[in-house]
């Protein structure tokens, strides 16, 4: 039982990059842990979908290779969750490659623990029919034709797995672990210690993103676990944590800034207060957590779902501006008539100057001078998505439509290829919640050392 | 003396951001509890208001709110397509918040 557990998170997704001197100022006020978060459906359905890490390799090996060093030369345990991005299987086995490659370079020793998190489709199906996976949100019902047709599935763990590693193995230099409930390796630390758990999900709500909880928001930031309260302080001397910044930070990605459903229970914040007890660091107390009676996982899987092609192309002319919802319906209507027969296909028009930004959520009506027209075309094969794109394009181009002048095109093109391969799409079609035995069955634990 | 004053020279943020790959959320965050207690009071901001800007139905509306505890608005709607598929326009939902920007606010005029 510690009265006192500190946490260094260095920043808010591994592989953006560390602000390496504050980071070791960090360092230097002796954390018990470093913990960073890498993991975010944020940035699309790519990753799961594809098998893509959110950011290159390079990239990682760059921001662990100062870890390792902190964890080396100070024995100060690392942390690191939801890694790649989706956090599966393959991309914890790439960490921890990173890992042993940068040892090898170093000479460093390393005692890791690997704790894994795709669950096997069997196992999905099984609970499914038991009635056990229920949409999360505004999402469709599973279905086992949508188990089948995701390339990855992966479930967010809660603490329970890295408490048994503090348990059992308290010798463990580096966790990395795969898909987690992002204030998971902050939390772990803290509940391990005794500390009052709700404590320990709230400041790791607030701290899993870095110090975008400071204003200005910025990387390094240390956080203090107490018997009945905690404190958040940017490590950067330019950075404040403010009563309003640290607030504004709990509604961040939330779809209720007050009762936040986590694996195991819920982060019920009804009652917080936020104390400014520094020009820099905030206190917050009166967090509550309640267990809920069953225990739940978060699944998230995505599919291909073809491949896409674009094109790009600039209007000025004001008839054609004003005419455009005349060229778009007879464009499409002349890209079904040649393309009747290839099996499924989405066209999508992007008029930014019109509503490119928000499509139907757009309020104004009024287009601007210019618009940017992107066509945007998904379909089973590369080739056809660009030979459909192609159609979409001379169709848009040499359009007629009433009171037309200008009688050699209707677009400007930037560049070229006029239509350009854009690869897989891949679309997340499992986001749902599933109720299990217990927070540690589902997500197998491997010990590794490194000499 | 109030005159009618755009929520972007009130309000401390204005954001949109996904929460998840199937919702969008927003936040209001005011400066001080002063502020966002007189905004609150002159009720400009309510849901149906919110349906109007966003062209969506009270019933899809997932959450409402004014939050005293944290000084802000919040609301968060269903995304209009799965986030990162086709027809994709905002992957972050990060540009949403633009028709918050202009709402007039009855506000004490400046000096």
């Amino acid at each position: 039982m510690m009265s006192e557990v500190k946490i260094l998170t260095p920043v808010g997704m591994l592989g953006y990059g560390l602000n390496i001197p504050d980071f070791w100022k960090g360092v230097a006020l002796k954390p018990d842990v470093i913990t960073v978060d890498s993991g975010s459906t944020d940035s699309g359905p790519q990753k799961l979908g594809a098998g893509v890490m959110t950011c290159s390799r390079e990239a990682y090996v760059k921001d662990i290779s100062v870890l390792l060093k902190a964890c080396f030369e100070h024995r100060l345990p690392v942390h690191i969750s939801s890694a790649g991005g989706d956090g599966t299987n393959a991309h914890v086995d790439a960490f921890f490659e990173i890992v042993r490659e940068i040892a090898k370079r170093e000479g460093y020793g390393f005692k890791v623990a690997l704790i894994y998190a795709d669950i096997p489709r069997d196992y999905i199906r099984g609970k499914l029919r038991g009635g056990k996976i229920q949409p999360l949100g505004p999402v469709d019902d599973l279905t086992e034709k949508e188990v089948d047709a995701a390339t990855n599935i992966v479930a967010q763990m809660g603490a329970e797995p890295f408490l048994k590693i503090l348990k059992e193995r308290p010798d463990i230099d580096v966790i990395i672990a795969g898909r987690a409930y992002d204030p998971v390796p902050i939390a772990a630390t803290g509940i391990k210690n005794g500390i009052d758990p709700a404590l320990c999900w709230h400041l790791g709500k607030i701290m899993e993103c870095g110090a975008a909880c400071a204003e200005p928001q910025g990387r390094n930031i240390l956080g203090i676990l107490k018997e009945d309260c905690f404190e958040v302080e940017p490590i950067a001397q330019g950075e404040r944590c403010t009563v309003t910044s640290v607030a504004a930070h709990t509604l961040y990605e939330k779809s209720n800034p007050l009762y936040l459903h986590g694996p195991g229970g819920m982060l019920d914040l009804s009652e917080c207060t936020y104390e400014q007890i520094t020009d820099r660091r905030v206190r917050v107390r009166g967090s509550k957590f309640i267990p809920s009676p069953n225990y739940t996982v978060k699944l998230e899987g995505a599919k291909k779902i073809g491949f896409r092609s674009i094109f790009i192309g600039g209007a000025r002319d004001p008839i054609f501006i004003s005419q455009w919802d005349y060229v778009q319906t007879k464009v499409l209507e002349h890209v079904s008539e040649s393309f009747p027969d290839v099996g499924r296909y989405e066209l999508i028009y992007h008029v930014y100057g019109m509503n490119g930004v928000m499509a139907e959520l757009e309020p104004t009506t009024q287009p601007a001078h210019e618009l940017c027209i992107i066509g945007e075309v998904a379909a089973e094969t590369q080739e056809l998505a660009t030979a459909i794109c192609g159609r979409m394009r001379t169709g848009t181009l040499h359009c007629p439509y009433p009171g037309k002048i200008a009688t050699a095109g209707n677009l400007g093109h930037p560049v070229t290829p006029l239509e350009i391969p854009l690869g897989d799409v891949c679309k997340f079609n499992i986001y749902h919640i599933m109720e299990v035995e217990n927070g540690l069955d589902l997500f197998p634990i491997r010990y590794e050392e490194i000499r | 003396m109030n005159a009618l004053t755009p929520l972007k020279e009130i309000a401390k943020v204005i954001r949109s951001k996904n929460a998840g790959p199937f919702e969008i959320t927003f936040d209001i965050i005011f400066r001080s509890k002063d502020d966002y207690l007189r905004f609150k009071e002159t009720n400009v901001l309510t849901k149906e208001l919110f349906c109007t800007l966003y062209n969506v139905s009270p019933a899809k509306i997932i959450t409402f709110g004014y939050f005293d505890i944290l000084n802000a608005v919040k609301a968060t709607i269903p995304r209009p397509r799965a986030q990162g598929s086709v027809g994709e326009t905002d992957m972050h939902a990060a540009q949403q918040h633009a028709p918050l920007l202009d709402i007039l606010v009855p506000w004490p005029r400046r000096s």
